[in-house]
């Protein structure tokens, strides 16, 4: 089941990769189009902004996704000897490299883990889960962490993060262009107003499928990827009972004050504790219920 | 002519094949004893930590000499056990995991001691050997299965057999300690 999963999830990354290629070539086409009369030019443009966009973001994710959660390094084990000492126990379980381990400001217990491979991962957590939980439940949720790095579900979620960081970068472009370009051109030429509705479509077009992409993003990021981690934790410690105490107190405990909107689906529980969307089908998260559930059936 | 060719190739793909299973068998060999070592570290790190702990105990504690000799007496059984002899270093070791236990219920009820800043980190020293010495274990046994698996199936138990690959024993984990030992005091 566990090589099954790490397969999968390297062929989603190639899926998602490729649906955000074509998103972004059709993004550069219309601007190409609209503004430089050859969507050739715009989708090279395009391309080119984007693989060195997600090229920089991808070699920096650790720090970009560390930062937007204001999270800090902890580099000895001293600072955190607990914590240190139970990601050490994990990463050797899971027969991972150890990762780089960072803390978080926040009263609210959460957890996340990043990176784009087991040998370049990072796990982060909370003050609060320092402070609210004892050793066995930590234990549960670091194993649950470090069963999303032994799987590569962190890499496909940085790919996602920052393909969709690519999306917007470019939908930024499309709206400066329109600003500048677009009204002296709409100026010069006779069927200006003809143009001006093309792209004004166009532009909306590209303003309605950059958000939307990024949630397409998130959902390819099955929820089913949480019950796996959970159950991949308890493979980990052979102790359920740790991980449902751990959910069941950060469940009821406050949301978390800062944390990043784009990174919420990476925390081990929704750090926005925002209202259940219609049916579930935008939740990042599945039923805190649920996941206590099914591990009390292990 | 051509038979002599299919006959070399023959000969080198089964040639090529028995490395690749004897380098397999090499590097799971290897991981088992890797994963062996990580036990005997923290089993080393341990017997360490002790002294440091009887000292520590014994200027707080003046009744309760009895369990810290105890324990005194099983780390100095450790270390002369044999390096080989896997099963029954872990029984003594097993043995002082449940004596150190005693000593941190003991502690219990001596609220300066448990106040003391060194004993909080000779505390959380141990609950960490002792969970990577748990985790280790378990990390041992998933190595020796594979070994095993490996000597037994077809055709790797042929090149295995050649060359003396031997079973390797699993750890046996005393049913109260299924669970990672729990030391810790904030429940």
């Amino acid at each position: 089941m566990l090589y099954q999963q790490i397969a999968q999830n390297k062929r989603r990354t190639i899926y998602v990769m490729i649906g955000f290629l074509l998103l972004v070539t059709a993004i550069g086409a219309a601007i190409g189009y609209v503004f430089y009369d050859s969507s050739i030019l715009g989708i090279i443009m395009a391309v080119v902004i984007g693989g060195i966009y997600m090229l920089i973001m991808i070699s920096q994710s650790t720090s970009v996704v560390m930062s937007m959660n204001h999270a800090h390094e902890i580099t000895s084990e001293d600072q955190a000897p607990e914590l240190w000492h139970i990601v050490e126990d994990m990463a050797m379980v899971a027969q991972v490299p150890m990762p780089r381990v960072y803390i978080i400001d926040d009263p609210s217990p959460n957890a996340f883990a990043t990176g784009n491979d087991p040998k370049h991962a990072a796990v982060a957590a909370t003050s609060g889960i320092l402070e609210r939980l004892n050793r066995e439940e930590l234990e549960g949720v670091m194993g649950h962490e470090m069963t999303h790095v032994r799987n590569y579900d962190i890499r496909l979620q940085t790919i996602a993060l920052a393909l969709s960081a690519v999306v917007s970068v470019l939908v930024n472009i499309g709206f400066n262009s329109f600003w500048w370009g677009g009204g002296r051109r709409g100026r010069d030429n006779e069927g200006g107003g003809y143009i001006q509705i093309i792209m004004m479509m166009l532009s909306i077009l590209v303003i309605i499928l950059g958000p939307l992409a990024a949630t397409i993003a998130q959902m390819a990021l099955s929820r089913n990827r949480e019950y796996l981690a959970d159950a991949g934790s308890v493979e980990l410690t052979r102790n359920p009972q740790g991980l449902i105490s751990a959910l069941q107190k950060i469940s009821t405990a406050q949301p978390m004050k800062k944390a990043d909107a784009s990174s919420a689906a990476m925390y081990i529980g929704d750090p926005l504790k925002k209202k259940k969307s219609f049916a579930h089908l935008f939740d990042t998260h599945p039923p805190m219920e649920d996941r206590i559930e099914r591990l009390r059936k292990m | 002519m051509l038979t002599t060719i299919i006959v070399i190739v023959v000969i080198v793909v089964l040639i090529a094949i028995y490395a690749g299973i004897y380098n397999g068998l090499v590097s799971v060999r290897t991981h088992t004893q890797e994963s062996w070592s990580q036990i005997d570290v923290q089993l080393k790190r341990r017997n360490d930590l002790i002294p440091n702990l009887v000292e520590t105990v014994k200027g707080y504690t003046k009744y309760e000499s009895g369990t810290l000799e105890k324990v005194v007496a099983l780390r100095n059984q450790m270390t002369q056990i044999p390096a080989d002899d896997h099963q029954q270093m872990m029984d003594v070791s097993n043995q002082l995991t449940s004596s150190l236990k005693s000593i941190f219920a003991l502690s219990e009820n001596y609220p300066d001691l448990k106040a003391s800043q060194e004993y909080t980190k000779l505390m959380e020293e141990l609950s960490n050997t002792e969970n990577k010495i748990a985790y280790s274990r378990q990390l041992f046994n998933s190595t020796a299965a594979s070994l095993n698996i490996k000597i037994q199936s077809f055709p790797s138990n042929i090149v295995a057999k050649i060359h003396h690959f031997e079973q390797v024993a699993y750890l046996e984990v005393p049913e109260e300690e299924k669970a990672a030992p729990k030391v810790s005091f904030d429940d």
